[in-house]
This record gives structure tokens, sequence and C-alpha cells, in this order.
């Protein structure tokens, strides 16, 4: 007992001692030293989120005041653990981090992208390109150019696909689950009335269509919603509903599909507005450290 | 209806038996292999590592035969050694391949230290992205370290807890795994500084 009692200390000891908090997460460029001119966080945002967009590769920038008496490795592997930065599977994201009051610069490498920014070229970023500037105080230079350097040694690496994107910004709601709900909706409501049946098709094809694909016209939905109707009708006749016959049934249908359809539409609606997150991307302690 | 009360039963009982815990024990051991592979492969890319070091360090600091010795045997020794799944529920190679390792650790930084008397050996670009790649390395074997350790204790802590405890007596008979421990005179695993 007094073994396991002492190994469980020594499990807890890293987490005790790690003081420093990870600092939310707010965009591409998470300046909380504030050692970046708004023009720099603005210029990188933009190039950022544009190599994003082109490639699906994340790379965040972060600079923190002190370290609080941190480990400078211990510190990012923890942001890289909370941040997730980088897609789910492709492992494609890097985290510049900037330690102020330490004078310590690291690179975290996603695993996905350790095979081109390898420690070694990570390690001649810092000190070939941002080193130099830190030393003569050139923050906005030296982070940009070292976000420059790491961006054109994993470049044509992953190529992104639609997927990811919708993945980054938002979690898309998938397309067959949702028509599935549907479906099941126009039935279960069908059953009450074929009318109704045909109100939820109306309403909902129209819906899952546009939170499917953004940036449809409002024609294109109007004409799915009157497709939606004829289809919901049709469902609805299909299974034998419209007011009665197997109207026993929906006890079952009801409960169960009824909160299937309600997760399924909540889940979509609540990650509408989000802004910019990580992809799910894992990190194994690759990399390098530098000062200046 | 009698076809829906036995569907329920059919579901109740199916949640009855992840209720045991005999999928999650099993689960959490291939996470727990899992994570040793993490282990295993940055301790290899280590060992890969120090031959190219040896090498460039020689070049410049012929004097320090004996210091290079013993990063070389260390390495051979902590090439040697049978490495296998099984190790991780018997202590005692546990113990020996955490030994071998840390002494391969310790005679890495007595090197390090000893590379801080030859400024033309620090300047050396060869030199210095090999200690990017071993500081890198480290840092790996840190991570994994770390990411095992955790793994382990969920595995432990669940098969020792009912009524998982009971499903492997019962079923499973699978056995505690090993955590890496600290290293004596260091709360955290070794660091090589320059």
């Amino acid at each position: 007992m007094k073994r396991l009692l002492l190994a469980i200390v020594i499990l807890l000891l890293p987490a005790l001692a790690s003081a420093l908090d990870v600092p939310q997460l707010r965009g591409y460029v998470n300046d909380y030293a504030g050692i970046l001119s708004a023009g720099t966080v603005q210029q990188l945002e933009e190039t950022l989120s544009g190599f994003e967009r082109s490639d699906s590769t994340q790379i965040v920038v972060l600079t923190v005041p002190s370290l609080e008496g941190d480990d400078l490795e211990t510190f990012a592997i923890r942001v890289a653990e909370a941040w997730l930065i980088g897609q789910k599977g492709k492992d494609n994201g890097a985290i510049l981090l900037v330690a102020k009051a330490e004078r310590k610069v690291r690179i975290e490498v996603g695993r996905g992208l350790e095979g081109t920014l390898t420690d070694l070229v990570s390690g001649r970023i810092i000190r070939g390109e941002i080193s130099p500037r830190f030393k003569q105080g050139d923050f906005d230079g030296g982070v940009m150019a070292g976000v420059a350097a790491i961006m054109a040694t994993v470049k044509g690496e992953y190529t992104a696909t639609p997927r990811d994107l919708q993945q980054g910004k938002r979690s898309a709601p998938p397309l067959v689950g949702l028509l599935f709900f549907l479906g099941v909706a126009c039935i279960v409501l069908g059953a009450l009335s074929r009318v109704l049946g045909g109100l939820a098709g109306a309403a909902g094809l129209p819906l899952v269509a546009a939170l499917t694909f953004s940036g449809l016209g409002v024609v294109a939905l109007a004409g799915l919603a009157v497709a939606g109707f004829f289809l919901g009708m049709f469902l609805t006749f299909l299974f034998g509903g419209g007011g009665g016959g197997r109207g026993g049934g929906s006890p079952w249908g009801g409960t169960t599909y009824g909160g299937g359809l309600g997760g399924g539409f909540g889940g979509g609606w609540s990650s509408g507005g989000g802004g910019f997150s990580g992809g799910g991307g894992g990190f194994g302690g690759g990399g390098a450290s530098g000062d200046w | 209806m009698k076809r829906i009360i036995l569907l329920v039963l059919a579901a109740l009982t199916l949640s009855g038996l992840t209720g045991c815990g005999y999928n999650v024990m099993q689960a959490q051991e291939e996470a727990v292999f899992a994570a040793w592979g993490d282990v295993e492969a940055t301790y290899q890319r280590r060992a890969d590592l120090i031959p190219n070091l040896v090498e460039v360090v020689k070049g410049y600091a012929k004097h320090e035969a004996e210091t290079l010795t013993a990063v070389t045997e260390a390495r051979a020794k902590v090439g040697s050694m049978q490495v296998s799944k099984e190790m991780l529920s018997n202590p005692e190679t546990f113990a020996k391949f955490q030994q071998a390792q840390g002494e391969l650790s310790s005679a890495l930084s007595r090197l390090m230290v000893v590379v801080e008397r030859y400024p033309d050996l620090k300047a050396n670009q060869n030199f210095l992205d090999l200690q990017n790649q071993l500081e890198g390395t480290e840092n790996r074997i840190n991570v994994a370290r770390t990411r095992y350790n955790k793994a382990v204790q969920d595995f432990n802590t669940s098969i020792r807890t009912f009524p998982n405890s009971l499903t492997n007596k019962l079923l499973l008979h699978l056995e505690r795994k090993e955590p890496f421990k600290a290293e004596e005179g260091a709360k955290t695993a070794p660091k090589i500084k320059f």
C-alpha cells in the first residue's frame, strides 16, 4: 500500500510542479507578453489563416511574459496538449513559443510534421532566424522570420481538403446523419398527420443543406424546402403514417428518435459560432529549444 | 409488446457486460502497450543518435576518451537488452531496463559537461544540429514516459477497483504494469543542459 501511495505521489509530482496555467487560445497569434506590434499580429493572422486554408497545417504563435519557474519544454507540451493544434489524424501543427523573461524560444512540432520540420531544422530556424533578431530586440522581425521559415519548411507537406477546413473552423454536422434524423423526424411527425410530415421535410431539408454547405442562395433553399415538403409527404406515405394506423408504435419512435433529432441539430447549432480552434492534432515532444 | 421487453432485457444485459469492465480493461491494457511503444521508439531514437554524436565529439575532444567510452559502453548495454511487452509486468527486468537507460542518460550528460570546454566544438554546425536532435529526443523520451505512466496508472487503478478486479480475477488475469519511477537525485527524468 505504501508503495502504491509513493507511486501515485511520484506520478502527481509533475502536475503539482507545473505552476503556469495554459493560456486561452485566442487566434493564430497569442501575444500574452505584448512584444508584437498590432501590424505584425494582423499580418501573421492573415498569413497563417491563409496557410491553413491552403495546406490545412496550423501554425500558432504564443508569447508569455514569464514561465513562472516552469520548465520550457514541459510548458510547451502542456500547451500543445491543451490546444490540439493541427488537424486530427494528420497531426500537422506547430507552436512557436516565446518566453520573454527567460529569453527562451521553442518550436513545438506536431507528430505529422516531425518528418520535415525535424528537431535539426527547428534548431536551425531558432539559431539562424529567430535568435539573432531577438538579440537586437526585434521581436516582430524574429517571429515573422521564424514563422516564414516554418511555413517554407512544411509547405506542401499536406493539402487542405474541404473536410479539414470545416473541422478546423467548426465541426460540420455530418450530412448523412442529419438526413437520417430528418427522415425519422418526418416519419414520426407523419405518424400524426401527413401534412406535418411534409412540413418537417420542408423545414428540415433546407436546414440540413444550410448547415452542411455554407453560402447557399435563398432560391436554392426555397427549392429545397419545396422538395423537402414532397419528400416528407412521400416518406410518411411510404411508412404508412398519416394519422393513426401505426400510431401505436410512436412512443417507441417518439422517445428514441426524438432525442436523436434534438441532439443532431443541437450539436450543429452550438458549434456554429466558434472562432479559431485547434483541429485535434497530436504532439509527441518533437521540436527544438533555444535562447537569445 | 413482448418483443420490446425482450429487446430491453437484451440491452440491459449487454450494458451489464460492459459495466463489469471486461472491455474497458483490455482497452486500457492496449493503451499501455501503445504508450510503451512510443517509449521504446524514443529510446531507440536516442541510441541511434549516439554513434554520430560520439564521432563528432571525438574529432574535437580527443582527450576525453574516458567519457566517450562510457557513453559507448552504456549504449551497448542498452542495445543488448531484450525488450518485450512481458517486461512491463515484471518489476525486476523493468527496473533493469530503467537503470540501463538511466546510466546512458548520465553518461550523456557527463559528455555534454565535458563539451563545454571545447569552444570550437560548440561552434560546429554539425555538433549544434546533433545537440538539437539529442535535446529533442530527450524531450520526446520525457513526454513518452509521462504518457506511459499515465496509461499505466489508469490501467493499474482499473484492475484493482471493483467490479473490474473481480472480472480480472475470474476471466482476464491481466497483470499490474510497472510505471517509470523518478530517477534518483532528480524529480524529473534526466535532462541534458548545455
